[in-house]
């Protein structure tokens, strides 16, 4: 694998560029330095950069779903007093390029200043009765709340390893620590010289969020909650929703409308690829005649009132019925 | 819980049960939908069960867990063992592992069955507040949640108790096909740490809104819709036609027995103007033993799920005629 090559590298090019040159004289031992100095840490940055890229590149993209942070924020407001974080395992699949995480469970745990205890057999309970429901999920990892990496998750990744091959970290920072909450993705890797102190260090990899069609909804749903102060939100009847969509559509429209304003009166620059959007978008309405159009939709309209009708009549009839067996 | 029992269900008012209200966390709502997507396709049922605790008079779910499907291998499987250990240990994590209902997903909204009712009643048998929650999946993917939450009325709590189904009892207790279920309104509430996660979603996920919900083609959904509710009306109809058969054989055996009964009477006076003692009275009953009256259980509930149907498609009929008028007044400006 390149990773570890390129570590090398690195590892050499810094400690060449580093390290004093033995012999020179002391005006161009300085001149040299200077220059090498900035070479080198202009060497090392772009060589940082590419290993980054390639890194992320390199190791699997993690899509996470949206109920699994949900449960993730869910465990952490419901953990036993004292704790400050929470860990659990994470279940998905995975695939050549990328991590699908689909589902998680929480692990008790007790963590203090010098140790650290997880509740094994617990874990694979979990992991057997999960197993039932959904025999395709496997453990592809492990979870915990919290903003930094601590020594304690080292060891706790080192179980985890023996479960999974190569095992994804996610950390959710409930503690929204920069005001926001970080969730990111860490893979362990070997560092260090082999043969003497080898470490381990957490790479990041990149996040991204998957939804199914139905998440999709639920999760613009549960958007709502937000705008009410009892955060809470009723299920809308059906017109409503129709209003309510269409509603939406209305802003979006004002939206470019707007700016299409702006553009006109010279306010904002025109872009060419907005244009041709917005061409497509007019020409989606498609050119109908009158006549067809009229017939189209009466048909439709009819098509429907006399679905509506069989349906009331049946449910007249079934009434009836009801009422003469009671007789 | 206990003390809820108190609250008087006097019966008059159809929502006077102890549970008034749902409050259901948000993620019990993503939960649910993940269990149908990976473990339900086509027209298998999921079903789960729901967790939470009661506060007044709402019901508040804060958590779920979906059961395994019965599939081929499942000989030795034991459903109370796998809630219990799954019960056991979200209570290790603090999770509320009070059993207050159970959930399952529906086909185009044919849920109203024997299982159902059975499942239904051992459950608020045991804890007076439960609810089965019904999710319809084919109904969200359209565009909006659909999740209803059902309780047996009282009625028919007795009825099922006394586990008489004929048609005196029923007629006595004036229980129609509207009054087996009662729904309960549904409120959805998330914490505030929740709403956190939900605004950094949003401005992470670039996933475009797909705007089903203001999707014109409806032909498929009706003709499916209208498929099964013929299939209900058959069966409806064939249980009518049992029912008036069984009529019309009691009402032929009373009139066999008034003949009978008509016929001893002239026997004895003929037999008393010749001086002979009366025939001994027989025993009537035991001669004209009275028709199996047909249990109508099936029948109300074939009712219930026919008045659901039609409801539903009554929904959707009125969400396209909306639509269908939008598409008008679009096209009238640009004709």
């Amino acid at each position: 694998t390149p990773k570890p090559v390129l570590k090398v590298i690195v590892a050499n090019v810094v400690s060449n560029c580093f390290c004093q040159p033995p012999t020179s004289a002391r005006g161009q031992q300085q001149e040299s330095h200077g220059d090498l100095r900035s070479l080198s840490s202009s060497l090392f940055i772009i060589i940082l950069h590419f290993l980054y890229e390639v890194m992320a590149v390199h190791g699997p993209v993690v899509k996470i779903h949206p109920v699994v942070l949900a449960s993730i924020v869910d465990s952490y407001e419901r953990r036993n007093e004292g704790a400050s974080r929470v860990i659990g395992t994470l279940l998905g699949t995975t695939d050549k390029h990328s991590v699908e995480v689909t589902n998680c469970f929480s692990v008790p745990h007790n963590e203090s200043e010098d140790e650290v205890a997880v509740d094994m057999e617990f874990a694979k309970n979990m992991y057997e009765l999960h197993k039932k429901v959904s025999p395709s999920e496997v453990i592809i990892g492990w979870y915990a709340t919290g903003y930094d990496i601590t020594e304690h998750s080292v060891l706790i990744h080192e179980y985890y390893s023996r479960e999974a091959p190569s095992p994804i970290h996610l950390t959710v920072d409930t503690a929204l620590q920069s005001n926001k909450m970080n969730i990111r993705a860490y893979v362990s890797s070997q560092m260090g010289v082999p043969g003497k102190t080898v470490g381990v260090m957490f790479t990041p990899l990149t996040v991204k969020y998957i939804y199914y069609d139905t998440e999709r909804i639920g999760v613009d749903l549960l958007h709502r909650t937000r705008a009410s102060a009892s955060r809470t939100n009723g299920l809308t009847t059906d017109l409503a929703q129709v209003a309510s969509a269409a509603g939406r559509v209305q802003e979006m429209l004002s939206t470019v409308l707007s700016y299409i304003e702006d553009v006109l009166s010279g306010k904002v620059m025109a872009d060419n690829s907005v244009g041709r959007f917005l061409m497509d978008l007019v020409n989606k309405v498609p050119k109908i005649t009158a006549e067809d159009f009229e017939s189209m939709l009466n048909s439709n309209i009819n098509d429907l009132l006399m679905v509506t009708y069989l349906a009331n009549l049946t449910q007249a009839q079934i009434a009836l019925n009801e009422k003469l067996v009671v007789l | 819980m206990g003390s809820l029992k108190d609250s008087a269900v006097s019966g008059s008012n159809p929502l006077d049960s102890p549970v008034k209200q749902i409050q259901i966390d948000g993620l019990v709502v993503l939960k649910i939908i993940k269990h149908y997507q990976e473990e339900g396709q086509g027209s298998e049922v999921v079903q789960g069960v729901l967790l939470g605790l009661v506060v007044e008079d709402r019901l508040e779910i804060t958590n779920c867990f979906p059961f395994p499907q019965h599939t081929e291998d499942d000989v030795d499987f034991d459903e109370v063992q796998y809630q219990m250990e799954m019960m056991r240990s979200l209570r290790h994590v603090n999770i509320d592992h009070l059993h207050v209902g159970w959930y399952q997903s529906t086909y185009y909204g044919s849920f109203v069955s024997r299982a159902l009712l059975d499942s239904q009643f051992s459950y608020q048998h045991a804890i007076e507040e439960s609810v089965v929650l019904i999710y319809d999946p084919i109904k969200t993917a359209q565009g909006s949640l659909c999740l209803k939450a059902y309780r047996l009325t009282p009625k028919l709590m007795e009825i099922c108790k006394e586990k008489d189904f004929s048609p005196e009892t029923l007629k006595k207790a004036c229980v129609g096909y509207e009054h087996m279920l009662e729904e309960v309104p549904i409120v959805i509430k998330n914490s505030h740490l929740i709403n956190v996660l939900l605004l950094d979603l949003q401005e992470k996920s670039m996933v475009a809104d797909k705007h089903e919900l203001l999707n014109l083609s409806s032909s498929n959904h009706l003709e499916k819709s209208l498929q099964l509710l013929m299939d209900r009306v058959d069966g409806m109809s064939q249980e009518i036609v049992k029912y008036n058969s069984y009529c019309r054989n009691l009402s032929k055996q009373q009139q066999q027995k008034q003949q009978y009964l008509q016929r001893r009477q002239q026997e004895n006076t003929q037999r008393q103007s010749r001086g002979e003692p009366p025939l001994p009275e027989e025993d009537i009953n035991k001669m004209f033993k009275p028709p199996q009256a047909p249990p109508r259980m099936d029948t109300l509930l074939i009712a219930g799920q026919v008045n659901n149907y039609c409801q539903n498609i009554k929904a959707f009929t009125s969400q396209n005629l909306g639509k269908l008028f939008m598409a008008e007044a679009l096209q009238g400006h640009s004709s």
